[in-house]
């Protein structure tokens, strides 16, 4: 714009610029105002909804209330696994003031422990928000009401009344019923279940639990609070009240399974109860087993190390997980076998202290003579069996092993099976690449070699053998088709009579007769090499992890079978001397309580004590030794 | 018919109403905030505007002549003011902006608001209209602002320096300095505003680039912009009602009875609370700008014009810095805020305004 062409300026002018111009300062504070105006009509009419939210979410915490977890009960009703109170405090982090001193006091009033402390410091450090910190669960009434006086002076501290896992027979059902743990990192990724970071939590980690883990664990309560910026709850708005699980009945005696938990005394082993009726379970045992009380309640380092480090396996489950070579168990079976291919039971063999195959002379653990088929499980004879099996081959024998349940993998509620193997020459040329020799079949037919089962399988073998029927074995209520098997009555009959003689006749288990008059029960006895034969060893002495295993499977009553059940015992050096006994007691049980009971006294004040008392004093006796130890094994 | 006498009839009986209105709701505001209580704010927030009303008609019965004559005069005394503020806080250790004068806490950049003003206003009613385009009609002013303005930033107020600008700025404009310059100190400005900002301390750039992006902070400084957000957005419509805003009930809401008080306000009245306080505001401003068009002496008319924009500036940058168009710089929203230094600033204006307007009634209009 040139100078020139401007026009001059003048106080009319300049009241007129003044005009316009103030005009369009005005304007432009309208403009303004209308568009702010504009602002909150759309903060407030298009994105209430979100703010609207955002303000709830603000002003109201949804605490979760734990759902108590369903019960599990044995076939009477009573409890396997229950809910305790338990008083347990937590911090809230976001609200934690002072933390040194809050800590400090809690540490005095609840006398906690260094590693505690330094646990809680840890957690405090990782956590954010709200999700709570634990201090200490399971508090006594004592240290609750402490917390509860101190509570205005102690800001994010959380006490609650909660409830907690409870196994009333403790070790006598860990392996059956499993535990109950806080779910970790890995879980909650899975899940997305807001529950499993609420303090107090558990979910099923193993065994039944974990498996009815959808029906035990309940719907939550929850409880919605108002509450300021600064986490001080103003008012509860409302609480729902959390849904109790569904209770779990099992097949399960609770009396039968304590019972015989208590019988396994200090033996390491697995023995299982079966209804020879329904192939109801009525006793699940691996024992040592761990305390699930400990386990679900956060089992301490100290406490697990010792577990690991105990030779007797305390957390693995014998009872489906540990393959056992059968031994002698198996000759009820082949002797079926052996019928069911035309062979007759009253046909003699000579039994010279062995069998000669080719080069090679087989033992027996006697010089027999001549016997038939029931007296060849009577005396458990092993000439008589290598004789058949040579005859007969064991591809003959394989599948009524097979339809016997051995080498088959049930379907268990909660149960992780290892279901060993039944050989075959099939199954050699599978695995090995080599045809089946003569041997393999002698090998076989006394349950060592290739043959390896599993303690539930033993059960279910025999119960099949004295029922006739195809049970499956089941914890709880479920239908299966038990169909007969397709054995003939004389095959079975031979089989029975057989086992009859090994109790009551003058076979290999005559000491473990039952003491009951009008009751008498059948088994048979089995001793399994852990080292082969050419080590030298008998397996009788020596360290313990060398000996020979036992075994004893058995039913009752002979005439009319009911029940029916495997033991076996660990390095326990033979059936009759470890197992047998073990079984009577157990089947004693079953029918005259009282004396059993005192049989079991006897036997555990000799032991020391019931298991509890034991693992406390043997868990006391360990942390002596662990704390010299400059290395402990740490696993978690 | 009634004869209203003519001492009655001078009293401006409709603004008075006009700024009962605003503040009473003002107050009610703070009645909520307080959780129902009067005190510790309602009440004297209703004893602060009885007084400054007062003081405001006093103000408006003053002749023009007198804040025509004492322009300078103020202005200078507000300038030492400000370098006494700026001594003391030196002595006492760190940035001060008060003058503690025994009864009440004085905040001289308040006072400036008015006395930048009233010091350009004279300089422009004195200027000869030939050298309005020339370099004499720039400079006076430039250094009028600018030495206040400097000062302030020291202190440091950003919100405060920003207000004496504008007002200065806007007399500049009203007066008819060419058009253009305006327009070239915006552009120049656009370009020098990566370099104005590295001179802002570290927290006023902190809130200037939390307010461009407030989630990155949620917990932090950009939590006064989102729970305000949330307190006007959950309000939608109708509000949640009289003392149901859990927003500032429960503390989710900063400073919910001074820079905030829209948003406590917005949460229990709504949209329609909303509208209703910025039409009072805009009858406000409304009343400003015509005392300004009215007005008998250039002098009356760039006073009433800069500080009608003195006023709309307080509160738009305060709606604006309330709905997330803003960074936080802390300035109240006028009459509604608790607070005595705001509310006397706003009077003054108001009362000068005032004053204006009982001019224009009593002769012919005339520039000199």
């Amino acid at each position: 714009m040139a100078r020139g062409k401007r026009p001059p300026i003048t106080e009319a002018w300049r009241g007129i610029t003044f005009t316009r111009r103030a005009l369009l300062v005005g304007g432009a504070q309208a403009v303004v105002g209308a568009a702010l105006a504009a602002r909150m009509a759309y903060i407030s009419i298009v994105d209430n909804d979100r703010y609207v939210l955002e303000s709830e979410s603000n002003r109201v915490n949804l605490t979760l209330i734990p759902p108590r977890r369903g019960w599990i009960v044995d076939r009477n009703g009573k409890a396997l696994a229950n809910n305790r109170v338990s008083l347990r405090l937590d911090i809230i982090p976001d609200r934690l003031q002072k933390r040194e001193r809050i800590l400090g006091q809690l540490q005095t009033l609840l006398r906690l422990d260094g590693d505690t402390m330094e646990r809680i410091n840890r957690d405090l450090t990782a956590a954010s928000g709200f999700q709570p910190v634990a201090v200490k669960e399971d508090m006594t009434e004592a240290e609750y009401a402490s917390i509860l006086v101190r509570l205005p002076d102690l800001p994010g501290i959380a006490p609650q009344r909660g409830f907690a896992r409870y196994y009333p027979t403790g070790a006598a059902v860990g392996h059956l019923i499993g535990y109950v743990g806080t779910p970790n990192a890995e879980e909650y990724k899975r899940d997305r279940d807001p529950l499993y970071i609420t303090p107090g939590y558990k979910i099923g980690k193993d065994g039944l639990e974990k498996y009815f883990q959808p029906m035990l664990k309940g719907k939550p309560g929850a409880r919605r609070v108002e509450v300021t910026a600064r986490g001080r709850i103003v008012r509860d708005l409302d609480t729902q009240p959390d849904v109790q699980g569904k209770t779990v009945h099992l097949t399960i005696d609770a009396d039968l399974q304590e019972y015989a938990a208590r019988r396994m005394g200090r033996e390491s082993g697995a023995a299982i109860i079966m209804d020879c009726l329904t192939g109801d379970i009525l006793a699940f045992i691996s024992m040592p087993c761990f305390d699930p009380n400990s386990l679900s309640d956060g089992i301490s380092n100290n406490e697990y190390s010792w577990l690991r480090a105990d030779d007797h396996q305390p957390l693995i489950n014998k009872a489906t997980r540990g393959l056992y070579p059968p031994g002698s168990t198996l000759k009820p079976m082949v002797a079926i076998a052996a019928v069911e291919n035309g062979v007759d039971p009253s046909e003699r063999h000579t039994c010279v202290g062995g069998y000669r195959l080719g080069s090679r002379f087989f033992r027996c653990l006697g010089t027999h003579g001549s016997i038939d088929m029931p007296t060849a499980i009577e005396k458990s004879c092993n000439s008589y069996f290598y004789w058949l099996a040579h005859r007969l081959g064991y591809d003959a024998i394989a599948p009524t092993a097979k339809l016997l349940g051995l080498g088959e993998e049930f379907q268990l509620a909660g149960s992780n099976q290892r279901y060993g193997t039944i050989p075959d020459s099939a199954w050699k040329m599978r695995r090995f690449n080599q045809p089946w020799s003569a041997s393999d079949s002698l090998n076989a037919v006394i349950g060592q070699g290739y043959v390896s089962v599993n303690p539930l399988q033993l059960a279910v073998m025999t119960a099949r053998m004295v029922s006739g029927r195809r049970l499956y074995p089941r914890l709880v209520n479920r239908q299966f088709a038990n169909e007969p098997l397709p054995f003939s009555a004389e095959a079975l009959a031979v089989a029975r009579a057989g086992m009859d003689r090994v109790v009551n006749g003058a076979g290999t288990a005559v000491r473990s007769r039952l003491p009951l008059d009008g009751i008498t029960m059948g088994g048979k006895t089995g001793t399994a090499q852990v080292r082969g034969l050419a080590s030298g060893s008998r397996g009788q002495s020596g360290a313990w992890k060398y000996r020979d295993h036992g075994l004893f499977v058995c039913f009752a009553p002979v005439e009319n079978p009911r029940y029916a059940a495997s033991v076996v015992i660990e390095h326990g050096m033979g059936g009759s001397r470890a197992a047998a006994p073990i079984a009577k007691d157990i089947f004693t049980f079953l029918y005259d309580r009282q004396k059993a009971m005192e049989a079991l006294e006897t036997l555990e004040a000799g032991w020391g004590g019931t298991i509890k008392e034991r693992m406390d004093r043997d868990y006391a006796a360990w942390k002596a030794g662990a704390a010299s130890d400059p290395n402990p094994e740490l696993p978690r | 018919m009634i004869v209203v006498p003519p001492a009655i009839q001078r009293i401006p009986w409709k603004l008075i109403a006009l700024l009962t209105a605003i503040v009473g709701f003002g107050i009610l505001v703070l009645y909520s905030a307080a959780g129902g209580n009067w005190s510790p704010w309602a009440s004297q927030q209703s004893l602060r505007f009885v007084v400054f009303l007062t003081i405001a008609l006093v103000i408006g019965r003053f002749p023009l002549r007198v804040f025509e004559e004492h322009a300078y005069l103020a202005y200078i005394g507000v300038v030492v003011l400000l370098v006494a503020v700026e001594v003391l806080g030196f002595v006492g250790g760190g940035s001060q902006r008060w003058l503690n004068l025994g009864f009440m806490n004085l905040q001289p950049s308040e006072l400036m608001k008015v006395a930048i003003v009233l010091a350009l206003a004279r300089f422009y009613a004195l200027l000869p209209p030939g050298n309005n385009r020339s370099w004499t009609a720039l400079w006076p002013a430039l250094v009028m602002i600018g030495i206040p303005v400097a000062m302030v930033m020291l202190q440091p107020d950003l919100g405060t320096a920003l207000s004496i600008c504008i007002g200065g700025i806007v007399v500049m404009f009203v007066a008819g300095l060419p058009f253009w310059w305006f327009g070239g100190t915006v552009i120049a400005g656009a370009a020098a505003l990566p370099v104005l900002f590295s001179f802002l301390h570290d927290y006023q750039q902190k809130r200037i680039l939390i307010f461009l992006d407030p989630e990155s902070d949620p917990l932090g400084a950009g939590y006064h912009i989102s729970q305000s957000k949330i307190a006007i957005g959950s309000g939608g419509i109708g509000g949640k009602g009289f003392l149901n805003g859990s927003q500032s009930h429960l503390d989710y809401l900063p400073e919910g009875h001074t820079d905030f008080i829209f948003s406590t306000m917005a949460e229990e009245w709504g949209l329609i609370g909303g509208l209703a306080l910025m039409f009072g505001f805009f009858l406000l401003l409304r009343w400003g700008t015509r005392v300004a068009l009215k007005a008998r002496t250039r002098f009356g008319q760039l006073t009433a014009t800069g500080l009608t924009m003195t006023i709309f500036f307080y509160i738009a940058v305060n709606l604006m810095m309330v709905m997330g168009l803003a960074p936080v710089v802390g300035i109240p929203l006028p009459l509604f805020s608790y607070g005595g230094s705001s509310m006397l600033t706003i009077m003054t204006c108001v009362g000068i305004i005032l004053a204006i307007e009982n001019d224009s009634k009593t002769g012919t209009r005339r520039f000199h």
